[in-house]
């Protein structure tokens, strides 16, 4: 049986392997929910709150631990894919949801979700930090928490000889700008859908312009990665307009090698689609009111301090103070596009299915 | 001792009946029988009359069986190399064909676009780009290793002295390759086959980001309708279709490997190939699967001031992205593969005993049973498991076993697959000889059947490993603890950042996967050479 003894060698030196790998991590997984000693008032019961999110959310362990120790509850991450995915995952499991509080659900996916009935309303009392415009539901389902925008990066050096950078959102269309712009498709980019909208929102004639930009030799990715880091000069592509972020700039500079002063790219402030993301307590919780407490830990400037590094996007409260890369490098538009979410829900399929004979017919 | 054997198999039969039924069987069902939503048909009627979804099955079919014939004509000289190198040099090579398996399509997508480029087959009149010829070339890329693993170990066992034999006899060579050798090989390559088809049926990223955002499959167009649109009853539709059509596919493969008998009595392996044959495989492959390959490699080693470890060391710190180190990441990795290696060996092991020696139809129903996942929608499976495995005492959705057990559920065929062939061709006349010379029934099966039958078993233990790293199946749909991150999921978060040093850092993660899974068909293989010649 020399074969069996072979496996079970495999398996352990692979267990070896992994032991090896392991590092001082392990110690974060089992943070501790013991109050403080000189915690005067009454600690509530030690309760584990299950946040289900995209798996672009990141955030110190050391701020959940705080909160853990000064509240008791223990908050669990569970990450389930990108938006679209965690908004369907969760109307597929209402009534038995996969956890006690939702964050990240933007407001293209907004009503979507609020029609499918997952939510519980609580209207947090630290809203009074956050600016009224960011509330989208006034029954309070959802809470804000984060925003960003959505908009058209050049990179400096790669534009057209002699060109300056585009001001306007017409300007992409400009033969000038012929084949330098790749976007996303909006059927399966969550990016490539808000700049489809900031067009229908930012334009007298969305389908006219989205002709004109075929004719000019438009590219188009299923996501992302294969748009910023495939054809985009980011990644040695030769297309010097890309549809990405706002906070991609300072990224760039944070995440530069070699290092560098100035980010190697600029962005079209008339093509951004603002995106806010929400929180909101999931229907079926056995826990209301530490879920409840958790959405109000969100707004609070120990968290909203932390995004803009951790997830690279903007906190809506008024008493977050930016770090100085953004402070540098992140340009925001006064005047971003934004849509009503009954109306982006209303048309989505119909818009993008319009899109698709335009731009791939 | 007939009725000891059927019990042995009714007993054999209920370990990777049970595990089927509860981890795929079940929630598939429950996923298409809510979605449908008690409208029986008349969902699917919608779709079909849809022109966008009808042209999406056609190209599913005819893709995936161009892929496969491509694959299988490329992959079959290299198959014959690795049957009759060295054990050493097979070692090598077999691990070598291995890592394309588990490379990430993003990467694999932007080296080929940089090899167009290169080559300018980028514009102009020659244009791979979001072509069909990009999602062909890519499937070979990835499939290549399961025919040249499964075929190749096969034939190694193959009696060549029937070949000598023929061109003795004064048969030009390629008669004695079509009429002697291929005729005999059909039941490995129609095994490997079958399980490239579902591969290239069911390939999510390679159609989208390959062959960019015109072409849509039957994957992709479930993918649509239950995650973009939230159209549930839509894409239970869909899915139906594709288990109808994968079933039908299968059926189809289980007729073509149907039993055949076979005369050898002992392998006498061939005599290496040519310097020739050599030199054009190494060229061949070299091209198509090394340079990918390379360009990955050079890219993780690439810096802003030239060339160094910088981003290998970079993966024993966490950034922010990520919610710890990568290097938690590659352990979470290396743990997950070994239980998924070792649930489908176990699982597969017992499945293809069944086949091979239960009756007529349990075979049938265990060799499209196991199959059939392969050939599913990974949303299909994964809402399946978020519905179907929700309460006591099935509440298993948000347990992390979930993740090597969905991965396991791709391995477990792989196992069955290539053993199956294997035990098939073990000559009964040699078990009537063993047994009247006085060997037990036991004996027998521990000194024929085993070592036999453990040629096919590593191969599919290193592809049932090399699935777990690179993370197939509807794991994505799995909603995931962050401490349980493994590396192709760090490595796409990685990527979703802009910045160099997170680039590189992705980079260096795929080349530690890419490593993993060569050192791990390695040490999977070196439990082979000491069996060889046995027997």
């Amino acid at each position: 049986m020399k074969h069996a003894t072979h496996l079970i060698a495999l398996v352990l030196s692979l267990g070896l392997v992994a032991a090896a790998c392991s590092d001082d991590t392990e110690s974060s997984d089992e943070s501790t929910t013991t109050t403080t000693a000189d915690d005067l008032e009454p600690s509530p019961e030690p309760v584990n709150i299950t946040l289900l999110t995209h798996d672009s959310f990141a955030m110190k362990q050391s701020i959940l631990d705080d909160f853990a120790s000064d509240t008791g509850i223990t908050v669990v991450v569970l990450n389930a894919g990108d938006t679209g995915q965690m908004v369907s995952e969760a109307i597929l499991t209402a009534g038995n949801p996969l956890g006690d509080v939702m964050y990240g659900v933007d407001n293209t996916f907004l009503q979507r979700a609020l029609d499918g009935e997952i939510f519980e309303a609580y209207e947090s009392p630290s809203l009074d930090v956050v600016p009224d415009h960011f509330e989208l539901d006034a029954e309070h389902r959802v809470t804000p928490i984060v925003f960003g925008d959505v908009c058209v990066n050049y990179w400096i050096d790669a534009l057209p000889e002699g060109v300056p950078a585009p001001e306007t959102i017409e300007d992409l269309t400009d033969p000038r700008f012929a084949g330098d712009l790749v976007v996303q498709s909006p059927e399966t980019s969550s990016p490539g859908l808000a700049f489809l909208l900031a067009t229908i929102a930012g334009t007298d004639d969305w389908e006219q312009f989205w002709t004109d930009l075929r004719a000019n030799d438009v590219s188009v990715t299923a996501g992302w990665e294969d748009a910023y880091y495939g054809e985009f000069k980011a990644g040695g592509g030769d297309r010097s307009l890309v549809v990405s972020y706002a906070s991609s700039p300072p990224a760039e500079v944070i995440f530069a090698d070699p290092p560098v002063d100035t980010p190697p790219t600029g962005v079209l402030l008339d093509s951004c689609f603002r995106q806010i993301e929400f929180a909101g307590v999931l229907a079926g919780t056995d826990h209301p009111e530490a879920a409840a407490a958790v959405i109000d830990f969100l707004l609070t400037p120990a968290f909203q301090d932390d995004v803009p590094l951790s997830m690279f996007v903007f906190p809506v409260s008024d008493d977050a103070t930016l770090p100085q890369e953004f402070v540098d490098h992140a340009l925001l538009s006064d005047d971003p596009h934004i849509l009503d979410p009954a109306e982006i829900e209303a048309n989505r399929d119909a818009w993008t299915d319009r899109w698709v004979e335009i731009v791939l017919g | 001792m007939g009725r000891d054997r059927s019990r042995l198999i009714a007993a054999a039969a209920i370990v990777p009946a049970a595990f089927v039924a509860l981890f795929f069987a079940y929630p598939v069902v429950t996923v298409v029988w809510r979605g449908l939503g008690g409208e029986g048909l008349a969902p699917l009627a919608d779709v079909w009359n849809t022109s966008r979804t009808r042209d999406a099955i056609w190209f599913t079919i005819r893709q995936a069986a161009v892929s496969t014939f491509l694959t299988v004509a490329i992959a079959l000289p290299g198959a014959a190399v690795v049957a009759r190198a060295t054990p050493r040099v097979r070692r090598w090579l077999r691990a070598l064909v291995t890592i394309p398996f588990v490379m990430p399509t993003v990467l694999v997508a932007g080296a080929f676009a940089e090899l167009f480029t290169r080559f300018g087959l980028d514009d102009g009149t020659v244009r791979l780009r979001h072509t069909v010829w990009a999602i062909l070339l890519a499937h070979v890329f990835f499939n290549y290793a399961i025919v040249v693993r499964t075929v190749g170990s096969y034939w190694a066992g193959l009696d060549h002295r029937l070949e000598e034999q023929a061109q003795v006899l004064g048969a030009p060579r390629w008669r004695v390759f079509t009429e002697v050798t291929l005729p005999r090989l059909r039941p490995a390559i129609a095994s490997a086959a079958a399980i490239v088809y579902l591969f290239s049926f069911t390939s999510f990223g390679v159609i989208l980001v390959l062959g960019g955002p015109r072409q849509a499959t039957i994957e992709t167009e479930i993918h649509r309708y239950a995650v973009t649109r939230t159209d549930f009853t839509a894409a239970a539709a869909v899915a139906v279709i594709q288990l109808v059509a994968v079933l039908l596919l299968v059926a189809l493969t289980t007729f073509l490997e149907r039993r055949r008998p076979l005369t050898s009595k002992r392998s006498h392996p061939a005599p290496p190939s040519s310097v020739r044959a050599r030199l054009l495989n190494g060229a061949g492959v070299g091209v198509l699967l090394g340079l990918p390959i390379g360009i990955v490699v050079e890219r993780s080693f690439a810096t802003g001031s030239g060339y160094g470890l910088d981003h290998y060391r970079a993966l024993g710190t966490r950034v922010t992205q990520l919610p710890a180190p990568a290097t938690t990441a590659i352990r979470n990795t290396i743990v997950y593969a070994s239980i998924a290696m070792v649930i489908a060996v176990v699982v597969g092991t017992l499945a293809a005993l069944v086949v091979v020696h239960g009756r007529r139809w349990l075979r049938h129903i265990f060799d499209l049973g196991l199959t059939i996942p392969l050939g599913t929608s990974a949303v299909t499976i994964g809402f399946g498991i978020l519905i179907a495995l929700d309460e006591p005492p099935l509440d298993f959705r948000t347990s992390w076993w979930i993740v090597p057990v969905a991965h396991s559920l791709v391995g477990i065929p792989f196992v069955v697959r290539t053993m199956v062939p294997v035990l098939r061709r073990i000559d009964p006349a040699l078990r009537e000889a063993a047994a009247t010379l006085g060997a037990s029934p036991g004996r027998v099966r521990r000194e024929i059947d085993l070592p036999i039958a453990h040629r096919g078993l590593v191969v599919g233990t290193a592809f049932a490993f090399a699935v777990s790293v690179g993370e197939f199946g509807a794991t994505s749909f799995i909603p995931r603890r962050p401490e349980t991150l493994t590396a192709p999921r760090a490595l796409f978060r990685l990527l979703a950042t802009p910045g160099d040093v997170l680039r590189g850092q992705a980079m260096a993660l795929a080349v530690v996967m890419m490593g993993l899974v060569a050192v791990a068909v390695i040490v999977i293989e070196s439990s082979r050479s000491t069996e060889e010649g046995t027997f």
